[in-house]
């Protein structure tokens, strides 16, 4: 077997802001002009649409420098440079996702042939912990929905049940008993089917870093950041909701769905506020994290203080 | 153990002031030339709270250190290593206020009567203040009795330190349990000791 060795990006390698960002500029202005199929291919291979500007917000993204090296991965070290530091231990080519459960496309799934089906937007979206930070980051994915669609969920599928990989000799934070491993995640299936929910293979037009979550993960920007499973090698289609890690480690603490909420609180700390990262002063924590207006429909009626 | 007098006060006192003093420079160092990482503010909090705690547990050394190693002079650092551990809090909750809450003085009260974890660190450092005020000469002096009875205040003080930091993790408790059994064994050296005293 052939063990690629992983390159390890520096600050060099990637793109300056600027640069990318008239890159972006170009793009849009390129896809107005309909020219865009003859610049596909600039950011990743299969770039062929530019993101949607309807989901897309158009606040300065955060550096990447920080995006990379402010991480919680636990899988690498609960410390949050431990993934930058650890997390070159992960091999991700080759890479098989698992499709499981309730649909008419089980089966274990080359992710370069998954990524063929796909083609691959840009989405600038909030990301906010539930730790009390957030930052902005420049998404590359293709919505969670194409993927489901294609695999014929039967009407006995409910909800959409995510694991990471399990390997401690590749996760060497897998080897402590701090989260039960592997790490899981889940979500109701219109949740999953929402256009905002994506699965990201890139940040800034470069294929995703190990510690980002490398090579394909979720990214569920009205909920806290645990709820965004990184490196995925399972997806199950289910009747039953499914628990999360986080459910797992502490109950009261952590709910099933984690939606972004200033109104109710941390048991122990605050979320009114959040630390933009980069910023000074802190600032109000918004509704679904600002995106009420595509999701809020989802949980009408629903308790939000009691399915936390 | 005794080092000559001179030694002790001129050489030994002033080099554990300035190793002290050390971890507030390099932090202070690390904001100005952004060297703290991506949230530069929440790593100065934590860190003037991690030296608070580290320091004061220093200080509850002290006196089992002094009984193992019979070595007296030890007993002049104490005041020393007390004071640079409220030093430590102010900062902390200083840095908390700053950067934290920008002295939003309706949150932080939130922030103090919703938070166990804010209301324990709250009353430590209030604890606290009382004894760095009464650490003068002056004072021991005009206190007497009431000065060692007040400052068993530092008990109290240090297991709210503790549960301050238990309260503040997400998950990981590897540090804070780290820190429990470090002032266990304080303790714990404390109560043997007062049982060998007792039984003659």
């Amino acid at each position: 077997m052939r063990i690629q060795k992983n390159k390890v990006l520096t600050d060099n390698d990637v793109t300056d802001y600027s640069v990318y960002n008239n890159r972006r500029q170009f793009m849009k202005t390129a896809a107005g002009l309909g020219l865009i199929a003859a610049t596909g291919g600039i950011i990743q291979p299969s770039f062929a649409k530019v993101g949607a500007g309807r989901f897309s917000t158009n606040e300065k993204s955060t550096p990447y420098k920080d995006i990379s090296s402010y991480c919680n991965f636990y899988e690498f070290g609960t410390g949050k440079s431990d993934p930058k530091k650890n997390a070159h231990s992960l091999i991700t080519s080759p890479w098989s996702v698992s499709i499981e459960g309730e649909c008419e496309k089980p089966g274990k799934y080359d992710l370069e042939d998954l990524l063929k089906l796909m083609s691959i937007e840009e989405r600038n979206y909030r990301f906010r912990c539930v730790e009390g930070w957030s930052m902005v980051i420049p998404w590359m994915g293709f919505p969670l929905a194409e993927l489901i669609k294609r695999m014929k969920p039967t009407s006995n599928a409910k909800y959409v049940y995510f694991e990471t990989l399990h390997d401690p000799k590749q996760m060497p934070g897998q080897k402590s008993s701090v989260l039960d491993w592997p790490y899981t995640e889940g979500l109701r299936m219109d949740e999953a089917m929402n256009p905002l929910t994506l699965i990201a293979t890139g940040i800034y037009g470069k294929e995703l870093l190990n510690q980002n979550g490398a090579p394909l993960r979720l990214v569920v920007p009205w909920k806290y950041g645990f709820k965004s499973i990184k490196s995925i090698a399972k997806i199950r289609f289910m009747k039953e909701q499914p628990m999360n890690s986080w459910q797992k480690a502490n109950m009261t603490e952590y709910g099933f769905f984690s939606n972004v909420n200033p109104q109710v609180n941390h048991p122990r700390w605050t979320q009114r506020k959040e630390r933009r990262i980069g910023e000074f002063r802190k600032r109000k924590t918004l509704m679904f994290n600002g995106y009420a207006e595509q999701v809020a429909s989802l949980y009408k009626g629903m308790d939000l203080k009691k399915n936390f | 153990m005794k080092l000559p007098n001179k030694l002790f006060r001129q050489g030994l006192k002033p080099l554990i002031f300035i190793v002290l003093l050390i971890p507030a420079l390099h932090l202070g160092w690390g904001l100005w030339y952004e060297t703290l990482g991506a949230n530069p503010f929440e790593a100065i909090i934590r860190g003037l709270g991690d030296w608070a705690l580290r320091i004061l547990l220093l200080t509850l050394a002290v006196s089992p250190l002094r009984r193992l190693t019979n070595w007296g002079q030890l007993l002049r650092l104490r005041r020393m290593l007390g004071l640079y551990a409220y030093f430590y809090a102010v900062l902390h909750l200083l840095g908390y206020l700053l950067f934290e809450q920008f002295f939003d003085w309706t949150e932080i009260w939130y922030d103090i009567t919703e938070r166990p974890f804010i209301t324990v660190g709250m009353l430590a450092i209030l604890l606290l203040t009382p004894l760095a005020i009464t650490s003068t000469k002056g004072m021991i002096r005009r206190m007497g009795k009431n000065w060692k009875r007040l400052h068993l205040l530092i008990y109290p003080i240090a297991l709210l330190s503790v549960l301050h930091f238990f309260w503040m993790v997400k998950l990981d408790i590897s540090e804070p349990v780290l820190y429990t059994l470090i002032l266990v064994v304080l303790l714990g050296e404390r109560f043997v000791n007062s049982l060998r005293r007792s039984t003659p």
